[in-house]
């Protein structure tokens, strides 16, 4: 019998280390160290073999290249690897719990995606004859059906693109309603001291002063401070519910009666329509616009698949001045049109060219209909759950914003419980990191003291939940035992320590400068 | 050395006021990184921004403490910013106001009222 008697041995090394540990090219378990995309095979070479151009270079006179263009050579295979191992360092909700309060990190269903690229919608062009695409029209037909419905509003405008962008629709909107009643002494608009930064920029770049409203100490708009402030120079207010901190306006009817007695607006930021959709209809609050982060609450990818979308419903009072186009019913089915028609013909202007990002229409509506009105009832109901459960299991351990009565959507501790450990807010957030854990969205919002926000959606497992808390409650005990040092280094497991923000912000390098190409061009 | 409740502190000579925000404001900000100073020239109201102050944590508008016309700006502040995080109430002062009501420096708080408006924050 013939046998192997080198064969490859099968057991860990009894003597093996399990100390620290540096490798000695700065890669890290199968990860190199990455380059930029510049340094990475310089740009002296070119992965593709283009033939001579036959164009005699005379024609383009003295507009011929003197240098070299700079222009990274990789090959197809450097370049694959090259992003997907950028990709492999990154954070991702395909990866684990996004705990990232304000955001609503949820799970993004393949089956949103495999409709989004059917080819009825994916290959479609803006240009192309509107009786060619019948199918696409009717789409954003339904999906403005149900926002309309989920919100109780009369009309929606589809084309903003993003959250920020429908602030600045719905502001348009109620700019040119006053204008249009000739009501021109209204500059200013009043937004709650705990808003989104989007809310007071939005105002401003419309051209409005902005006054803060004042907050009560649970956590609310005070009323008083409002209606103080409320008079006939105010045009809108801007309010989110529920509101940041994770808390739904209580006063919320009465704070529009009060707008609206006094003439002005009521804007909602629908960013956290997520914990009431399915519940609350914002029409019956007295809502006049609200902008829904298809990306938030309808599950479309955050930064992923092209550009994003933030349609605005709006009220009555509003939705003569929507924005062009409209997809109107006509004698030969649907239509997008551009020309003013009676219920549409004061419109302020248009908001992107064309009729807005299909691919997230396509993804936001296979959501509702896999849900359906009763699923989507349940969503808002699991993400307020996880969040009190969270709130739950950690209030003995950290310290909650407000502690009295439930949160909505997302649970807010501040940093009172850390004082004097010499630990901070960031400390433990980067110390989470090395426990496998996203961090919460830190310093958020401003009002309270070194917050920290989480919001886990109604994605999460009561198991996933239970690991978070784990991993939580562990590094809250580290704090308390004094272990200050796994906390001010941290991240140390991650592939780079704690950045330098403070010098990247006084002293931003926000492009790569080709030195090394001018430097060979000249050889 | 005069404070109001947003933490801007005043300092008059010849009917000048120096304007920065306090010790207090620049910890509770963090790293400052960014300070935007008003024109020189330009009036200014009493309650009402007129500088911006932008740290890693967040950017935060600084009020006028007092009415006036800005006279001169800490240049300085615009390549080290972080001046402010180490020198606030002196070396990191923003903006200098002529005043045009020096009764309204009066009504601010003086350094123990000030301290004692801390200790309830």
């Amino acid at each position: 019998m013939s046998m192997n008697s080198v064969g490859r041995p099968t057991a860990p090394n009894s003597d093996a280390g399990t100390g620290a540990f540096a490798s000695l090219t700065g890669g890290r378990g199968l990860l190199q160290d990455e380059a930029l995309i510049f340094e990475r095979d310089g740009w002296f070479k070119t992965g593709v073999d283009l033939p001579e151009p036959d164009l005699p270079a005379d024609d383009l006179g003295d507009l011929v290249r003197q240098e070299a263009i700079g222009l990274p050579g990789l090959s197809e295979p450097e370049a694959m690897r090259h992003y997907v191992r950028l990709s492999q360092k990154n954070h991702a909700i395909d990866l684990a719990l996004y705990p990232l309060g304000s955001c609503t990190m949820k799970h993004n269903p393949r089956l949103n995606e495999k409709l989004a690229r059917l080819p009825g919608f994916a290959d479609i062009h803006p240009l192309q004859p509107q009786s060619t695409v019948p199918g696409a029209l009717e789409l954003m037909d339904r999906l403005a059906h149900w926002l309309k419905t989920l919100t109780g509003m009369p009309a929606v405008a589809l084309t903003p693109k993003a959250g920020a962008h429908g602030e600045l629709c719905g502001i348009l909107a109620i700019r040119a309603a006053h204008e249009a009643r000739g009501d021109a002494a209204r500059k200013v608009v009043l937004v709650p001291t705990s808003a989104h930064g989007t809310n007071p920029a939005t105002a401003a770049f419309v051209g409005y002063t902005v006054r803060e409203i004042a907050q009560t100490s649970d956590g609310r708009v005070d009323l008083a401070d409002l209606e103080a402030r409320l008079g006939p120079d105010v045009a809108a207010i801007m309010v989110t519910n529920p509101n940041t901190c994770g808390l739904f306006e209580r006063d919320i009817v009465e704070i529009a009666r009060l707008t609206h007695a006094a003439g002005a607006f009521f804007y909602c930021d629908g960013a956290n329509f997520n914990a009431i959709v399915g519940r609350v209809r914002p029409g019956d609050l007295g809502v006049d616009a609200m902008h829904i982060n298809l990306h938030k609450t309808f599950s479309t990818p955050h930064g992923g698949g092209g550009p994003g979308a933030g349609p605005v419903v709006l009220s009555e009072a509003l939705a003569p001045f929507a924005p062009a186009p409209w997809l109107v019913h006509g004698p030969d089915g649907l239509a997008l049109t551009e020309h003013e028609t009676a219920e549409a013909g004061r419109a302020f202007g248009r908001m992107s060219a064309f009729h807005g990002q299909m691919g997230m229409f396509v993804r936001a509506y296979a959501y509702m209909r896999s849900h359906g009105a009763d699923g989507l009832r349940q969503v808002a109901e699991d993400a307020v759950l996880n969040a009190n459960y969270l709130k739950a299991r950690l209030s003995d351990v950290m310290s909650p914003a407000f502690p009295d009565g439930p949160c909505m959507h997302e649970a807010l501790f501040d940093d009172s419980w850390l004082e004097g450990t010499g630990v901070t807010t960031l400390d433990f957030a980067k110390a989470m990191i090395d426990e496998g854990f996203h961090p919460m969205t830190m310093y958020f919002p401003l009002v309270v003291h070194g917050a920290m926000l989480i919001e886990p959606t109604e994605t999460e497992s009561r198991q996933e939940l239970d690991r978070f808390v784990e991993a939580l409650r562990a590094l809250a005990g580290a704090v308390r035992a004094g272990d200050v040092e796994r906390f001010r280094g941290a991240p140390h497991l991650a592939p780079l320590r704690r950045l330098d923000e403070t010098l990247a912000a006084r002293k931003p390098r926000l492009r790569w400068r080709p030195e090394a190409v001018q430097t060979l061009a000249a050889e | 050395m005069r404070f109001t409740k947003d933490h801007e502190w005043v300092v008059v000579e010849d009917g000048v006021a120096t304007v920065g925000i306090t010790a207090y404001a620049a910890e509770q900000l963090g790293d400052v990184v960014f300070v935007e100073t008003p024109d020189v020239g330009k009036t200014v109201a009493q309650g009402e921004g007129f500088a911006v102050v932008e740290s890693v944590k967040a950017a935060s508008d600084v009020y006028a403490p007092v009415s006036g016309e800005v006279v001169e700006t800490n240049a300085g502040l615009g390549d080290s910013p972080e001046t402010v995080n180490a020198d606030p109430e002196q070396g990191g002062w923003f903006a200098r106001v002529r005043l045009s009501d020096p009764a309204q420096v009066e009504a601010l708080m003086d350094r123990a009222a000030y301290d004692a408006y801390l200790g309830t924050l």
